[in-house]
């Protein structure tokens, strides 16, 4: 995927971009022409840097996990945490709930710290960071530059395993917003870290939680202080360089009371025969009237046609919407990745509050994705939207699986979820498995789940107007996503529209 | 411009169009009428290029064998059909839908593409013409539009598309005396001698308004007869049964 500053570049070269006239229709359309300028014809990310890196003897062991928190020259109670998560995990089972078919993981067989060596003292300055490392945030169209300020948004860049820049901290730190990598808030802000690391998901939630919680390399933490609107987008762009290497990154968002923050996280990783794991955890906290944004486009290689290698995608997201009239929304459109195990939740514990989730999930060739939500209702009158696009092609498998639990203190508690699939050609499938708990007799709960064949008729219909039938079944597909595309920050909408396209190169004809 | 020579189409097995001759000149609008099941529809769909069909015989459009190309190509020809049903895309703005019609025609032309501006100036002009409303731009194509709203976005698209051949299948149907009135205006309107027509309908009410050079009757997937406008007038007062003793729909 490109980054956020430079497809805001782009946009401002077209001339479509100048709001002319923001009540004419084209102001409404205007998206979908730049789709044009970014079009890619195949993985266009799937390039590896040949940089000098450092990594963990390949297996697992507490041997591992102590030699990543030496590297991290982390406090000793997180390697406590880390080796309590450890000797959980030891008595898990994978999940084999997902309708998935995932080979098995040898979880001996890859490393578990890959960092690129530092060359010399840590940077001070974005000017000192490894050009090779900047080269190569270039390549995938990131500008770790702070001069590019076109964007506005503020990048933490990850390969592997570490951090390697965060753009845009003096700024953000003048607003009293703390954006930083993970392993500079624990040395930094160890107080914030310690009360909230795990609150959310904690280390013994699922398999892939606990491994993470042992392993965790870097990831990015923000904290927004009460009555801060974060003054520009926050976004993370994780990259997978290493070979035989899994990446288990940890974010942590704090909201503190009244604040409000648009997070975007980008995606990609070199294109490798072999499957790599990236089993993250994300937790996000909203304090009283706080607001966070969560937006992924999530462009993981998805191995090729064949289904050979990939990225396994496993990853827990969850927010707590701690304080009353809080509000999380998350916001993925998901392409990438040979498997995707994910659902992002809200829980929904302050009165009033308020949790969204509205998904794209797109699987072509041999992709899975088995991905949805679960929004759980404790205070009262809390709200949840569910709002699931799923589009299967190839021989992909697509799932939408969601739970909504309204427990005894819900009173009042709402819920809407819509799930739509979408189906081209006749060799994939679509599935959805909504779960509904109610306890409270005053929830109102509502389910509506569609499935259609892209229509024959819409082809033709394009067809005749002069419109090829690739193009015009990108055209039907992202009509499809509308209402999620919608939710994305203007930039991503575009980029979420061009992938779309490229994801399902080849799937009609 | 276009000739059809001994045209079948069959779907299913069932052969619906019967060796059917059809030769119309530039500038000349030629009405196709017929009973319900006389083959209209399938005339319409073979011509642009639907692919559920067997068909022998020959097309040929400005000396080319239309038949041999592809839906998108025919529409680059010049070739526009006016859906009897037009169909909804969810999600499409129908302005983006319009500009990348006209965009795609005009570089398979090689001719200059339309920037928004340039686009919306056109489509605004083409709109008020046809008394539409100009929120119509906006929404996703054809979606939740009435039954005339859906038919002057046909006559809008036409006009936009500046096509060579234009079929308009039973444009008529559905609309009230206002909107007919209306689109026969606009079809009127795009009337020119680079351009010719063929509209396909079940009632002569059209014909009062666009009034054409000829008009055929087809019958069991046949041309069974051929005059000039005065025909319409025959076939209101005297139904399609008295043509052949085929019972009339």
């Amino acid at each position: 995927m490109n980054s956020p500053s430079t497809r805001t570049a782009e946009l401002t070269e077209a001339p479509l971009f100048t709001p002319v006239d923001p009540a004419a229709p084209e102001a409404a359309v205007a998206p979908e022409d730049a789709v044009q300028a970014v079009i890619a014809r195949e993985y266009q990310y799937g390039f590896h840097t040949d940089l000098d890196t450092e990594v963990a003897p390949k297996g697992l062991n507490e041997d591992v996990i102590r030699f990543i928190s030496a590297r991290k020259e982390e406090p000793d109670w997180l390697l406590e945490w880390r080796l309590s998560a450890y000797r959980h995990f030891l008595t898990l089972d994978e999940p084999t709930w997902p309708r998935l078919e995932i080979d098995p993981i040898d979880y001996q067989d890859m490393h578990y710290w890959a960092a690129p060596k530092p060359k010399g003292p840590a940077p001070k300055s974005l000017d000192e960071v490894d050009p090779e490392v900047r080269a190569m945030f270039d390549k995938l169209g990131i500008s770790l530059a702070e001069q590019e300020r076109l964007s506005g948004v503020a990048v933490d860049a990850i390969i592997d395993s570490v951090s390697v820049a965060t753009t845009f901290q003096s700024q953000l730190a003048e607003a009293g917003v703390i954006f930083c990598s993970f392993s500079s808030a624990v040395r930094d802000h160890p107080e914030i870290v310690r009360k909230h690391l795990g609150s959310v998901v904690g280390p013994r939630d699922n398999f892939f939680a606990a491994l993470n919680a042992a392993v965790f390399s870097d990831g990015s933490f923000c904290y927004i202080p009460a009555g801060v609107a974060c003054p520009m987008e926050l976004s993370t762009y994780f990259r997978i360089n290493a070979a035989d290497t899994g990446q288990f990154e940890r974010t942590l968002i704090v909201a503190a009371e009244g604040s409000s923050v648009s997070y975007l996280e980008g995606c990609t990783a070199a294109m490798r025969d072999e499957n790599q794991l990236h089993a993250a955890v994300v937790e996000l906290v909203a304090m009283d009237d706080a607001h966070i944004k969560y937006s992924t486009v999530q462009n993981w290689y998805p191995g090729d046609a064949d289904g050979k290698g990939g990225i396994y995608n496993f990853v827990t997201k969850r927010g707590r919407c701690q304080g009353e009239r809080s509000r999380i929304s998350w916001t993925q459109v998901e392409t990438g990745s040979a498997i995707t195990w994910k659902y992002p939740s809200v829980i929904l514990q302050g009165d009033d509050s308020v949790g969204e989730f509205h998904s794209v999930a797109v699987t072509n060739n041999r992709q899975q994705a088995d991905t949805g939500t679960k929004m759980i209702h404790i205070g009262r009158n809390t709200t949840s939207t569910i709002l699931s696009k799923g589009i299967s092609a190839g021989r992909s498998q697509n799932t939408y699986r969601g739970q909504v639990k309204v427990l005894r203190s819900a009173v009042g508690a709402r819920n809407h979820t819509q799930c739509d699939s979408l189906l081209i050609g006749s060799d994939c499938g679509a599935h959805t498995f909504p779960y509904i708990e109610v306890k409270n007799d005053s929830a109102q709960v509502e389910h509506e789940a569609s499935t259609s064949r892209i229509g024959e008729d819409q082809l033709f219909y394009c067809r005749q107007r002069g419109i090829s039938e690739e193009e015009a079944t990108a055209m039907i597909v992202n009509g499809f996503c509308r209402d999620v595309f919608d939710q994305l920050p203007m930039e991503f909408a575009v980029e979420a529209q061009a992938l779309m396209r490229v994801s399902l190169e080849g799937s009609v004809g | 411009m276009l000739h059809i020579d001994s045209l079948t189409a069959s779907i299913d097995g069932n052969q619906i169009l019967k060796g059917l001759d059809l030769h119309i000149g530039p500038g000349e609008v030629h009405a196709v009428m017929g009973p319900n099941g006389a083959g209209k529809s399938t005339l319409s769909a073979v011509l642009t290029g639907r692919d559920d069909y067997e068909i022998t015989g020959t097309v040929t459009y400005k000396g080319e064998d239309l038949l041999s190309l592809s839906p998108e190509d025919r529409a680059a020809a010049g070739v526009f059909l006016a859906f009897q049903y037009p169909t909804e895309i969810p999600g499409v703005g129908n302005m983006y839908f319009l500009r990348t019609a006209v965009n795609a025609i005009r570089e398979a032309r090689s001719e200059p593409t339309m920037d928004a501006r340039e686009f919306l100036t056109a489509a605004r002009e083409q709109l008020a013409a046809l008394e539409m409303d100009q929120a119509l731009l906006s929404r996703a194509v054809n979606t939740g539009f009435s039954g005339g709203e859906k038919k002057r976005n046909e006559i809008l698209q036409m006009a936009l598309l500046e096509p060579s051949f234009a079929i308009l299948d039973e444009t008529d149907s559905g609309l009230d005396i206002d909107a007919l009135r209306v689109v026969a205006a606009g079809i009127e309107r795009l009337r020119s001698p680079e351009r010719s027509m063929l509209i396909i309908t079940h009632y002569p009410r059209l014909l009062e308004h666009v009034r054409p050079d000829h008009v055929h009757v087809l019958q069991d997937g046949r041309i069974t007869r051929t005059g000039g406008p005065e025909l319409a007038h025959e076939l209101e007062q005297d139904g399609y049964g008295t043509l052949e003793g085929a019972i009339s729909s």
